[in-house]
This record gives structure tokens, sequence and C-alpha cells, in this order.
């Protein structure tokens, strides 16, 4: 283990990425309190989860426990689930509601703003014991993070150096997210993925359209994804966040079927076709041409859209070498029971079992172990072309990827512009 | 034939865990009728009441399209699987269909020959007799494990 300002960048564009940086677990400490409780904005929940007062969730920024609860005016709070007392865990239920949070282990009780309001016996029994007479509650609360509603979808910050929220998101990402919420929204279930790598590979994969072409055939052969398709990645003005989009009516199957037989691609499969294709029917519900979206938001989460299959993933950290994809599948309160069928059919393409997104825990895992020993080697980020981290307009890119990198370095204090370029 | 009945369903569920961990999926489609469904559940949904699956086929073409899928298309860790079945209840029969729960653990063994627990839960299922022989007719699969290790490929 080493400091992170030791790795070699060597090139200012981060077209190359040490290895290291995935391995390191003094680096995984530091990305917890520079990037994780920096000035950003991490995902929670939408709002619709906790849609009564006292209504509460457990969540993880990073790998640190949040609740995030509805206070009795409709307003959300959110805290660091550990008590003021010694620290125990204050709220052990994944769901649920209530009208003050009590800790199990000596009932210290907490409002739903986080306010510690009473401890037992804290005057003691006939003048003995208890706590000291200064002791003031209004000093012991539980520590509270600023709390943003941005369209019915909840995120935090631990930092008071944070800007708002639509600035971190800057416009292209508010627009996106204002496409995909721009009903109320009906959460359908939860699934979870416990990965055996680092985060950051995760949000690699992600920020790169270029593999979905190639990774996972299933994509590929039945026009869901392509690299023949148009489509794109649009970056914010920082380059952390991007929108991939492609357009599945833009391509036909004679030129999709050679363009992959010229580039010796195998992952278009012509001898290879379904029984039951009513998961392939996408309806276009934005009023745009665009079948499949995928929006990375630095640092905890990603927003899908496969087709009518819609969930957000958020990223929690395990440690440096794990950590869990959290899956939350929604559709509209207006879907009628026609719709909601078909968006959990769609559902088969999607999650630690879709058919068209198993392939990524694969390839985070596989990569974490080869580059366990190679801290001093580098992963080559050429796709779409060195220097200038900007919107792309192809599918065939790892630029938004190389826009992470740029803003992670920034936020943990590491210059590679001082690279040789 | 109660007793029949139930080592006849008891007898579909230890070929059910043998073609699987054989990896014989295409043989284990003949364990199904052609309108049956087949379903894994996470328990965290299933007691939430959230209608969300991990794997839905709504008929047999759809269990079909998986087995292919995986032949051909997907992308996943290289392992062997080894179901243990236990506690199999034989629940009665009402106009042809037999309710039946059991237990099942599935323990992932890869290439170095490491050994995980990969998924633990229960089955819930409607059996019915086809041709002289006992077929799934629904099938659901909640899995306890609700977080999956790495991914879902091969069935539970
Ligand atoms: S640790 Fe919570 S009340 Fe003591
Ligand atoms: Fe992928």
């Amino acid at each position: 283990m080493r400091n992170e300002a030791e790795y070699v960048w060597p090139t200012s564009d981060f077209t190359r990425i040490p290895f290291g940086i995935y391995h390191d677990a003094d680096v995984y400490e530091q990305e917890m309190h520079k990037v994780f409780r920096g000035p950003t904005w991490s995902y929670l929940c939408f709002d619709v989860e906790i849609p009564n007062p006292g209504d509460f969730k457990c969540v993880n920024i990073g790998d640190t426990p949040v609740v995030v609860n509805r206070d009795k005016d409709g307003s959300f709070h959110a805290f660091i689930n550990r008590c003021a007392h010694r620290g125990s865990i204050v709220r052990r239920e994944e769901f649920g509601n209530a009208k003050d949070h009590t800790c199990v282990y000596h009932q210290w009780c907490y409002s739903l703003k986080g306010d510690l309001l009473g401890v037992p016996f804290q005057r003691g029994v006939k003048g003995k014991g208890g706590m000291p007479k200064d002791f003031d509650v209004a000093n012991h609360g539980l520590q509270t993070l600023r709390v943003e509603n941005f369209n019915g979808v909840i995120f935090a910050s631990f930092s008071d150096d944070a800007p708002p929220l639509e600035d971190f998101l800057d416009e292209p990402i508010c627009k996106h997210l204002k496409r995909l919420t721009h009903k109320k929204v009906k959460v359908l279930g939860y699934q979870r993925q416990y990965i055996h790598g680092n985060w950051k590979l995760y949000t690699d994969n992600t920020r790169d359209p270029n593999h979905g072409g190639l990774l996972h055939p299933f994509q590929v052969t039945f026009g869901i994804a392509r690299l023949t398709h148009g489509g794109g990645a649009v970056l914010d003005k920082r380059g952390c966040h991007n929108i991939s989009m492609v357009e599945g009516d833009s391509d036909s199957e004679e030129d999709a079927s050679k363009a992959y037989e010229d580039s010796g691609s195998g992952a278009y499969m012509t001898d290879y076709s379904l029984h039951d294709t009513s998961m392939l029917a996408t309806q276009k519900e934005f009023g745009d041409e665009i079948t499949l979206s995928i929006m990375s938001i630095f640092p905890n989460v990603v927003f899908q859209q496969i087709g009518n299959c819609l969930a957000t993933r958020q990223i929690r950290c395990k440690g440096v070498d794990a950590f869990e994809l959290y899956w939350t599948y929604y559709g509209y309160e207006d879907d009628d029971a026609e719709m909601t069928a078909h968006r959990l059919r769609q559902a088969n393409m999607a999650g630690p079992g879709g058919l068209i997104s198993m392939e990524d825990g694969e390839a985070v895992e596989i990569v974490h172990r080869a580059i366990k020993r190679e801290h001093d080697k580098h992963s080559v980020a050429e796709y779409g072309g060195r220097g200038e981290i900007k919107t792309q307009d192809t599918l065939i890119t790892e630029v938004p990827m190389r826009g992470f990198w740029a803003y992670y370095c920034q936020l943990m204090g590491i210059d590679a512009n001082g690279a040789a370029a | 034939m109660t007793a029949e009945a139930k080592q006849a369903c008891a007898d579909l569920l230890a070929e059910y865990a043998y073609l699987i961990d054989a990896d014989r999926l295409e043989d284990w489609l003949d364990l199904f009728v052609e309108e049956s469904t087949y379903q894994i559940v996470p328990r965290e949904n299933y007691v939430r009441g959230l209608p969300l699956q991990l794997m839905l086929c709504e008929n047999k073409n759809m269990l079909r399209d998986r087995v292919v899928s995986l032949r051909q298309a997907n992308i996943y860790n290289i392992h062997v699987d080894r179901h243990l079945v236990s506690s199999v209840r034989y629940l009665g029969e009402e106009s042809g269909v037999h309710s039946v729960g059991a237990n099942y653990a599935v323990f992932q063994t890869d290439q170095d020959g490491q050994s995980r627990l990969f998924s633990v839960g229960e089955y819930i299922d409607s059996i019915v007799v086809e041709d002289g022989a006992f077929k799934f007719k629904d099938k659901l699969v909640i899995a306890d494990t609700s977080s999956i290790p790495t991914l879902l490929a091969t069935p539970l």
C-alpha cells in the first residue's frame, strides 16, 4: 500500500489508468472521505419509497450506512446510522415507519431530524448515577447530511462545500433525469448483486458504451444495442457524469450483420433466434427515438432504460475488493396491468441474471483478479481518441470513462496533468 | 395413490436438480409442460408483495430461450452447480395439480476447485401428470439469498 499520489499517470488525458488504484486499501480509505463525503451528491432512493411521514429506508453512501426518512411536514432528512452514544446501528430494519428512532443499546432516542430527544436515566436514581449535570442533548444528535429532492429522486451530501444539486448534476443530467421521472414513479421491486471487484471497475464499465456492443451478444443479435446504431454519449461540463444513448431502430439487420462480420466480431449471431419475442417489443414512451440509455451519475448511481425496463443501480462499497449493486426497478403510477407485465418481462434482460447484463459481473471480476499484482501497469483507454474529454457522437468510445477519472483525480488531489503527455 | 404421488414428486425434484447439475439443461426442459411458468424471486420482494423477479419465464418458450441464450449468447463465470434439495413437503392434490414445497441449497464450484454457497431458499411447485409422467406446471423459486454473488446464469 502507498499514497495515491505515488501512482504514475503516464498521460495527462487519462488514457492510461494505473491498475494499483483499483487494489490499494489506502486509496479506498481516501475515497470514502474525498469522493463519497467530498463535495458531491449521492443518490439515496425515490421519494415514493418512503411515502408517509415517519417512513424510513436504510441505504449506503460509499460504505457508510445512512438512514433517510420523511418528516411530519413531508420533508426528507438523512443521517449516518450510528448512535451518538457508543456507536451502535440505530435503525436495524431496512424499511419501516417510526415516530422516532431509538437505539436498542441504551435507548437514546432521536427525532426524525436526527436530534437527540432524550436519554434514559439522565439524572440517575435518587441523586446517584446518570449523566453529568451539564450534559446537553442538543450537542449529541445524529450526524446529518444535506438532502435534496430532484423530481422525486432523493440525493444527499456530507459536505457543505458541495454545490447545489442541480449545478452538480449539470444541465444534460437534469434534463435526462426529468425525462425518466416525467410521471410519478411506482417501484416494482429490488435486486442485489454482490460483485467481487473494486467499485471503480463498475463506474468504468457503465462509462464505456463500446463494451455493450461486444460483451453482450444477446443485445447485439436482437438489435437492443449494437455499435452500428446511432447514438453516443452526452457529458456534463466536468465530464464526470454521462448518458450513453442508443437509437434502436437506426440500423438495418444487413448493415449490422456485415459490419460485425467485417470487424471480425462474433457478437452478431445470424443463426440464433428467440421462440418468444415478446420481450423485444419496446414501446417508445418518452417521445423520442432513444430505446436504450445508461446514465451514470458520479459517484454512486446508474439510471438505466433498457427498452421499457427502468431501474436505478446504486453502488454500495464493501471494501476495496467488493461492492454491491442495489437495483431498484420502477414503472409509473399510471401504468396499466399490461404495461407492468411488460416491464417485468423486459426485466429478464437486466440485473444479476439479465440476458444483456449478467456479463458485467463476470467482466468486473476477471479484471479485478488479473490486475492484482500489476500496480505499475496501466489500462489503455483510447477508443474515441485521445485528448479533450467531451460529448461523443458514437458508441465506439471510452471518453466518458476518462471524464470520470479526471474528476476523481481532482477530488482525490492527484495531479495527473503534470504527467508526460 | 397419495404415497405414489408423493414419491413421484420427490423423484421429479431429484431429477430437476440432477439435470441442472449435470449441465443437461436441454433435457431439463422436458420436466416442464408446455403451459408452464418458471420464476426466481428474491425473498425480500416476495415478503413485501413486490412483483419483481430475478428470472421470469411466463411460458415454456421463454424457458427454452433462457437455455439457448446461455448456450449461445451469455458469458458467465465458469462453474459447476450442486443442488441439495431437502424437506420435501407434499401438500396435496386438487383437480390434478399436486402442490409441493421444498428447501434448496445450491453450491457453485469454480475452476480452481473452490466451492461457495451460491443460493439458499425454497421451491413452491405445482406439478401435473402428462402422458403418465409428473411434470412442473408452475415453479416458483424464492431465493433467501437476495444478494446474488457475481451473477445468476444457470437456473436455481
Ligand atoms: S450506543 Fe446507542 S444508546 Fe448507547
Ligand atoms: Fe454491460
